[in-house]
């Protein structure tokens, strides 16, 4: 029988007149990674923090290791870590008095947090910046120290908000191997992303939502399924000439063409990856310049585009990470 | 569009795993661990942001000094006589002013990431509210000891001695930590950290200066009198000033005590209420 880390039942916030989640159902067996995507507003931030006792559910259940979130907050409380959206360390103390608070609020005595503050700082490539003020971190640092703030005691659920946005590859790519490690480890991981392509790493099951609706569960392969092979990007070298590579494109790939922002860009859905090549050759017959032509992952835009017809909410600025 | 490569700079991956594996989880601390805990990050936080001393530091001295010297010797003939009803109305005054920074540093603080952190611990969450109270504590009595401590050099010798100047300055600290929570309840109301030192300044201003501080309410005209008598500071500045000299003082005592104790009935469950309310 499948142990469940987190089970929610028609989960429903409202905030005034504002529906952040609008029946919510989740089923994230323990021991694995549960990635939740969806645009900016989407109600990913209102789902974590009612599953983290920190918001109370206007209607619906959810159970944390079977315990009640409303309940029996604290029992939820002795099993979960959280990180915020934004930084949840302070930035006037040092990354090591951080850890130090981190460790004595969760039992250690003063020494043993210490210590346990210098390891975790070691561990996360910190150690030179242990005694800087988190103020004058990177973006990529205070990420890393508060995925270690999240860690000083190995929690069985740990909540990631948003771990990466604005991040740069490195410091991605070293969140990602602090995610791997924790489930290596038995932990559970529910992470909150706008990147399918994270999404697609890290997540053995994942939740698309959209205006606080799951629109789709499965495992990424089963969604990217859902929305073809990926994406043909092509940028031409005259922007006079898109409208009539986009008849081309629409034509050759018999999928709807959308336009970027860039003047001179296209993009569409690739069913069928061979027919990438078929394009660019309908573009040299018909005398169209193409400056570039990429085969990616499909975006998730348009992800949202193919599952629910619509595009994400054009809100999706990124927010600053503070 | 491109994948992004995965860095091989990444921190090796067995130190991460070895570290989870050792990361287990202590006893569930008790109330009084995490109190401290908080204290300790706010008294932490007081030294990386030094600024928050001069107000405990600087400005008691420029009080003790401008209105013993500039008013002093106007209102009661010589320096020496003035310090001595005046100190400790000084006291109470500029322990009472810094408290409101409390509320402004909360207000500041709530809407922090950080916060989110501490509320989803299985901690007693009070704790987060009293640990930097007890660091404030701390403040009042540097602030105090300050005040004392200048008037001692200029002249001011308590007739009670230093018992008398402890306990005096023992019941300052602790009106001063009462009405702390009237500012935490403010300071987690306020939208804004400006809007809550407005109203501070608000509360404050009258309750300092429409009291027995500076003059003898029997010199003021009627009206004005009974403000001046029915404002807890004046009783605190009696009681105060009762206490260091050795005068019989009892009732004002007592009143101050149960100002004390009803500032706190109140306004600890609201701060607590205001604490756990969502936002
Ligand atoms: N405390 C709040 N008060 C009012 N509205 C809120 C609050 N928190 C979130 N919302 C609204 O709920 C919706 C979902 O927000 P959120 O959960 O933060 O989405 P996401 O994390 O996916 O970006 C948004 O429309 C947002 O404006
Ligand atoms: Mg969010």
């Amino acid at each position: 029988m499948t142990t469940y880390a987190i089970l929610t039942e028609d989960l429903r916030k409202t905030f005034g007149g504002t529906v952040a989640v609008d029946g919510v159902d989740l089923a994230v067996p323990a021991g694995t990674v549960y990635g939740v995507l969806g645009p900016n507003g989407a109600g990913k931030t209102t789902t974590m923090r009612m599953l983290a006792t920190l918001v109370r559910p206007t209607s619906g259940r959810a159970r944390v290791f079977g315990h009640d979130v409303a309940a029996e907050a604290d029992a939820v409380r002795a099993r979960i870590s959280l990180t915020g959206q934004y930084a949840s360390v302070d930035g006037e103390l040092t990354g090591a008095q951080n850890l130090t608070l981190m460790g004595r609020l969760l039992g250690h005595r003063h020494r043993a947090a210490v210590r346990r503050a210098r390891e975790l700082l070691t561990v996360f490539g910190l150690e030179e910046a242990a005694d800087r003020q988190v103020k004058r971190y990177s973006g990529g640092m205070r990420r890393r120290l508060d995925i270690a703030a999240g860690i000083v005691v190995t929690p069985a659920l740990v909540f990631l908000d948003e771990p990466t946005t604005g991040l740069d590859p490195r410091s991605r790519g070293q969140v990602w191997d602090a995610v791997r490690a924790l489930t290596d480890g038995g932990t559970t991981v529910l992470l909150t992303t706008q990147y399918l392509e994270e999404a697609d790493r890290l997540a053995d099951r994942l939740a698309v939502i959209d205006r606080g609706r799951v629109i789709a569960t499965g495992t990424p392969a089963e969604l990217k399924q859902s929305v073809g092979a990926g994406a043909l990007r092509v940028r031409v070298q005259d922007a006079d000439r898109r409208d009539e590579a986009e008849r081309i494109l629409a034509d050759v790939l018999a999928q709807p063409v959308h336009h970027d922002d860039d003047p001179a860009a296209l993009s569409a859905r690739l069913v069928d990856p061979d027919r990438a090549g078929a394009a660019l050759r309908a573009f040299t017959h018909a005398g169209i310049e193409v400056s570039a032509l990429s085969v990616g992952q499909p975006s998730l835009d348009e992800v949202f585009l193919a599952l629910t017809g619509h595009h994400a909410r054009p809100d999706t600025a990124e927010e600053p990470l503070s | 569009m491109s994948i992004v490569p995965v860095p091989t700079t990444a921190p090796s991956a067995d130190p991460l795993r070895s570290a989870l594996a050792s990361g287990a989880r202590p006893a569930r601390p008790g109330a009084a661990a995490v109190t401290l805990a908080f204290g300790w990050l706010a008294l932490l936080r007081i030294k990386h942001v030094p600024s928050q001393l001069f107000d405990v530091t600087v400005f008691p001295l420029i009080m003790l000094v401008m209105f013993t010297y500039l008013f002093g010797g106007a209102l009661a003939g010589s320096t020496g006589d003035y310090l001595r009803s005046v100190l400790p109305g000084i006291l109470v005054m500029t322990v009472t002013m810094t408290t409101q920074s409390t509320g402004v540093a909360l207000n500041t603080d709530i809407g922090d990431g950080v916060f989110d952190r501490f509320r989803s611990l299985p901690i007693w969450q009070p704790a987060a509210l009293i640990g930097p109270l007890l660091a404030d504590l701390v403040r009042y009595a540097t602030s105090a000891a300050v005040v004392v401590g200048a008037g001692t050099l200029l002249g001011f010798r308590p007739n009670a001695g230093p018992l008398g100047l402890l306990a005096g300055a023992g019941l300052v600290l602790l009106f001063a930590w009462s009405l702390s929570w009237v500012w935490t309840s403010f300071g987690l109301l306020a939208r804004r950290p400006e809007s809550m030192m407005f109203i501070g300044m608000l509360v404050t201003f009258p309750l300092t200066f429409v009291s027995n501080v500076f003059v003898d309410p029997a010199t003021l005209p009627g009206w004005l009198e009974r403000c001046v008598e029915v404002n807890p500071v004046t009783h605190l500045v009696t009681a105060t000033r009762g206490l260091m000299h050795g005068e019989p003082v009892a009732a004002q005592v007592g009143i101050v005590l149960l100002t004390c104790a009803g500032m706190v009935a109140v306004f600890a469950p609201v701060t607590m209420r205001l604490y756990r309310r969502e936002r």
